[in-house]
C-alpha cells in the first residue's frame, strides 16, 4: 500500500510538471504561427526576446514588475482557493494605494515609523474596500463577481473626487498634472541600486514574505484547512463545523489587504506619489497570473515572472517593428493553453487513476475466487 | 507534497535574494552597442515619438503631433520611430520606452503627453547629447523643450464667440475627463462667455473621472450630454473631450438654431464630421503639430530649443479656426478679446 501511494505521488507531480509544460509549448506555437501570418520571422522574434529579456536591465524591469504582479497574484489566489472570484483586487489596490499616498504624504515622522503605517494603512483600505463585498455576499446573498466589479468603478470615482486641487491634490508646476502630495525623502523605501542595470524595489523582499505566509497560512494552519475546505465543498465545510459565512468575510478581507499591497512597491520605491498615471488594470493581470500559477504560491511567482519577461520583452519587439498587439496574443493565447492545459491533464490523471483503482478492485475481486478453487 | 512545497518555497527566496544582489550580465545598451553600431547613417533626422495612450489615429492629440513629425519628416528626410503606451503602463515601462529610443540613436525624441514627465526627466539627464520634447508638461532639464499650450486664452476666445452667437443667453461645456488640463478650458471658456454678458448661463459637464479616460473615447457620451444640454436649453455647445466631442457635434447639427464649438483640430475640415460641418461654428484649435516640427526643425538645424516654449495666443500656439465663415461678423470683437490678452489687459484664469 505504501509503495502505491509513493507512485501515485511521483505521477502527480509529472502530471503537474507536464501541464504547464503544454501550456506553454502550445503558446509558443501560436504565437509563431500568428507571428507568420503578419508576414514576419519568428525566429528573429524569439532570439530578440531571449537576448534582450535575458540583459541585466532587463533583469532588475522583470523583477520589479514581477514583484507587483506577484502580489497581485496571491490577493486573487486567496479567493480562488475559496471558490470566490475576487475581481475587486483592481479597485481595492488603487484605493489602498490613494489612502497610503495621502496618509504618507502627511506624516512629518521618521521612515522607520511612516513606512510601516503606510503600508498598514494601505492594507487596512484595501481589507475594508473588499470587505462591503463579504458583507453584502453573506448577510444579502449578493454574488462576489457583481458587487466588486461595482466596487472598482465606485473607487474610481472616489479617487477622482478626492483627487483635486484643494481637497487631496496638488497641481504640478505645468498645471497639467495632479498628484498627492509626495512622500518626504525619509518615507521611501530602500532600494537596492545595480549600477547601469536600474534600481531594483526593495519591496521584493516584502513580496517574498508574502509568498512565504500565503504558503504557511494556506497548507500549516485550521485557518487555511478552513479555507481550502470551503473552496473544495461548501456543505461538507459546514458539516464538519467550519463557519460559511465567517470563512467568506475573513477571506475578502484577507485578499483585500494583500491587494492593498499591490501598489506599494510603485509608491514606496518608484513614483512616491498617486496620480493618475498611477499603473491601472493590475487586479485583472493578477486573475490571469493567479490562474496561471493555479493559486500555488511558487507558481504565482513563476507566472509573475513570465509576465514581466513578456511585457518587457515585447516592448522592445514593438521597438523592433513587430505589432505591439503581439503581447496581448501572447497573453491571452497563454492563458488559455493553461487552462486547457490543466483541464486535459487533469482528466488525463483522473482517468489513469480509475483505471488503476478498476484494476485493483478487479484483483481483489479475483483473489478470493482463486483461493477457493485451492480449498 | 510537504517537502517539495517547502523547498521550493526556500529555493524562490534564494533565487530573488541572489538576483538582487548582482543582477548578471551586460545591460541591453551594451548588448545593443556591439551589435548595431552602424544604424545610423547620417541622413535626415531620426525621430522617436512616444505616444500616450490611444497612438496615431486618434483623430486628435496624438494624431497632432504625429503630423507635426510627418511634416518635419517630409522636408528634412529621415524616419520616424512611433511607440504607444498603455493603460497598465508603469513609470518603468515609460522609462523604456525613451530610453530605448535614445539608445536606438533618436534625436530627437518627443514624449506626447504630460505622463512622460517623471520619466523623461530621469532619462534626459542620462542622455544629455540627445534633445527631448515633450507636449503638455514641463521637465526641467537642460536637454528637453517643453512644449505647453495656453488652452485657457483660445478657449476665453471661443466663450466669446459663444457669448455672442447664443440667443436664448445659455450656453455649454462638455469636459472629456475632469483633469487639470481639460479644467483649463473650461476656465477660459467660461470666463470668456462671462466678460462678454455676465447674464448668460452655463451649463458645465465632465463625461468621466480620475484614471477613467473613456470621457476622451466616448461619443456616445458626448452624444448623450450635448442632448441633455440642447433639451435644457443652451444652443452653443463647446466640447474639449478627444473623439468624444464627435458625438456632441452630432447631437447638436440635430437641433436648428444650434451651434457647436470644436477643440484641437479644425474639426470643420475633418471628413469624419463633413455631414455635421454646418452646424460647427468655430474650432478651438491646438497647434501641437507646430510644436513638434518647430522642436524638430531647430534640432534639424542644430539649434535644439531647450527650456519652456509656451505656444500661446500671441504666437499662434492656440487659435480659433475660421472656416465656414460662421464667426466672420463677429470677428472685430474677437479681434479685440485676442489683443486684450496678448498685451496683457485680460489675465485668463487657468482654473475653474
Amino acid at each position: 500500500m505504501n509503495k502505491l501511494t509513493q507512485r501515485i505521488d511521483k505521477e502527480r507531480l509529472l502530471l503537474g510538471i507536464a501541464a504547464p509544460l503544454l501550456a506553454v509549448v502550445t503558446a509558443l506555437v501560436v504565437t509563431t504561427l500568428v507571428i507568420l501570418a503578419t508576414g514576419k520571422n519568428p525566429g528573429d522574434a524569439f532570439s530578440d526576446m531571449v537576448t534582450y529579456g535575458s540583459a541585466s536591465d532587463s533583469q532588475v524591469y522583470i523583477l520589479n514588475k514581477a514583484t507587483t504582479y506577484y502580489l497581485a497574484g496571491v490577493a486573487v489566489a486567496l479567493g480562488f482557493r475559496m471558490n470566490l472570484f475576487n475581481i475587486g483586487v483592481d479597485g481595492q489596490y488603487r484605493l489602498a494605494a490613494f489612502m497610503a499616498a495621502v496618509l504618507g504624504g502627511a506624516l512629518t515622522v521618521p521612515g522607520w515609523i511612516a513606512i510601516p503605517l503606510i503600508m498598514l494603512c494601505a492594507m487596512a483600505t484595501g481589507a475594508l474596500w473588499a470587505a462591503i463585498a463579504g458583507v453584502l455576499k453573506v448577510t444579502r446573498g449578493v454574488s462576489e463577481v457583481i458587487s466588486t466589479i461595482m466596487l472598482n468603478s465606485i473607487a474610481t470615482a472616489i479617487i477622482a473626487y478626492l483627487l483635486q486641487p484643494g481637497k487631496l491634490g496638488q497641481l504640478d508646476e505645468a498645471g497639467t498634472l495632479v498628484s498627492t502630495k509626495p512622500l518626504p525623502g525619509g518615507s521611501h523605501l530602500f532600494n537596492m541600486d545595480t549600477g547601469p542595470a536600474g534600481i531594483l524595489d526593495g519591496f521584493i523582499f516584502f513580496a517574498v514574505i508574502v509568498g512565504i505566509a500565503f504558503w504557511f497560512v494556506l497548507g500549516r494552519t485550521r485557518f487555511g484547512f478552513d479555507l481550502r475546505t470551503v473552496g473544495l465543498s461548501e456543505s461538507a465545510a459546514s458539516a464538519s463545523g467550519v463557519s460559511v459565512k465567517k470563512m467568506v468575510v475573513t477571506s475578502m478581507i484577507v485578499s483585500g489587504a494583500v491587494a492593498g499591497l499591490i501598489g506599494m512597491p510603485t509608491l514606496l520605491n518608484e513614483s512616491y506619489q498617486y496620480d493618475n498615471s498611477f499603473p491601472a488594470g493590475i487586479g485583472f493581470t493578477g486573475i490571469a497570473i493567479a490562474l496561471l500559477g493555479r493559486n500555488h504560491p511558487v507558481g504565482i511567482a513563476l507566472g509573475a515572472l513570465l509576465w514581466g519577461f513578456l511585457e518587457r520583452t515585447t516592448n522592445h519587439l514593438e521597438f523592433q517593428g513587430y505589432d505591439k498587439e503581439i503581447l496581448g496574443v501572447i497573453q491571452g493565447v497563454i492563458v488559455l493553453c493553461v487552462v486547457i492545459a490543466y483541464e486535459v491533464v487533469r482528466r488525463y490523471g483522473l482517468k489513469r487513476q480509475q483505471q488503476r483503482v478498476g484494476a485493483e478492485l478487479a484483483a481483489q475481486a479475483v483473489a478470493p475466487m482463486k483461493k477457493q478453487e485451492v480449498a | 507534497m510537504r517537502r517539495v512545497a517547502k523547498l521550493s518555497a526556500a529555493c524562490a527566496a534564494t533565487a530573488a535574494l541572489a538576483l538582487s544582489a548582482t543582477a548578471c550580465g551586460s545591460t541591453s545598451s551594451e548588448n545593443n552597442d556591439k551589435s548595431s553600431s552602424s544604424s545610423s547613417d547620417g541622413k535626415g533626422v531620426k525621430i522617436g515619438l512616444a505616444f500616450d495612450v490611444g497612438g496615431r489615429g486618434d483623430r486628435s492629440f496624438n494624431d497632432s503631433a504625429a503630423r507635426g513629425a510627418d511634416k518635419a519628416k517630409s522636408e528634412f528626410g529621415g524616419e520616424i520611430k512611433e511607440l504607444t503606451a498603455k493603460t497598465s503602463d508603469t513609470e518603468a515601462d515609460r522609462e523604456q520606452r525613451l530610453s530605448d529610443l535614445a539608445q536606438a540613436g533618436y534625436n530627437p525624441i518627443i514624449g506626447v503627453g504630460y505622463a512622460y514627465s517623471d520619466s523623461m526627466k530621469k532619462v534626459a539627464a542620462k542622455f544629455p547629447k540627445t534633445s527631448f520634447g515633450i507636449v503638455d508638461s514641463v521637465v526641467d532639464v537642460n536637454n528637453v523643450d517643453s512644449i505647453t499650450f495656453t488652452e485657457e486664452q483660445g478657449s476665453y476666445l471661443a466663450g466669446v464667440a459663444a457669448a455672442l452667437k447664443t440667443k436664448k443667453d445659455h450656453v455649454g461645456f462638455i469636459g472629456g475627463v475632469d483633469v487639470p488640463l481639460i479644467k483649463k478650458f473650461e476656465a477660459g471658456y467660461v470666463q470668456g462667455v462671462h466678460d462678454t454678458n455676465p447674464k448668460i448661463k452655463v451649463e458645465t459637464q465632465y463625461l468621466s473621472h480620475g484614471s477613467d479616460t473613456s470621457g476622451f473615447a466616448s461619443p456616445d457620451k458626448g452624444k448623450e450630454a450635448a442632448q441633455g444640454m440642447l433639451d435644457k436649453g443652451a444652443d452653443v455647445i463647446y466640447s474639449a473631450a478627444g473623439s468624444s466631442g464627435n458625438g456632441a457635434i452630432e447631437a447638436v447639427s440635430g437641433a436648428k438654431g444650434t451651434w457647436a464649438i470644436g477643440v484641437d483640430s479644425d474639426q470643420y475640415n475633418i471628413p469624419g464630421l463633413a455631414k455635421y460641418k454646418d452646424s460647427i461654428l468655430t474650432s478651438m484649435v491646438k497647434n501641437v503639430d507646430v510644436g513638434v516640427y518647430d522642436f524638430i526643425k531647430s534640432v534639424h538645424d542644430g539649434k535644439p530649443l531647450t527650456g519652456v516654449n509656451s505656444y500661446s495666443l500671441a504666437k499662434d500656439g492656440v487659435s480659433l479656426a475660421t472656416s465656414g465663415g460662421f464667426i466672420d461678423d463677429i470677428k472685430a470683437k474677437l479681434d479685440a478679446a485676442k489683443q486684450k490678452i496678448v498685451d496683457g489687459g485680460i489675465k485668463v484664469k487657468t482654473t475653474p
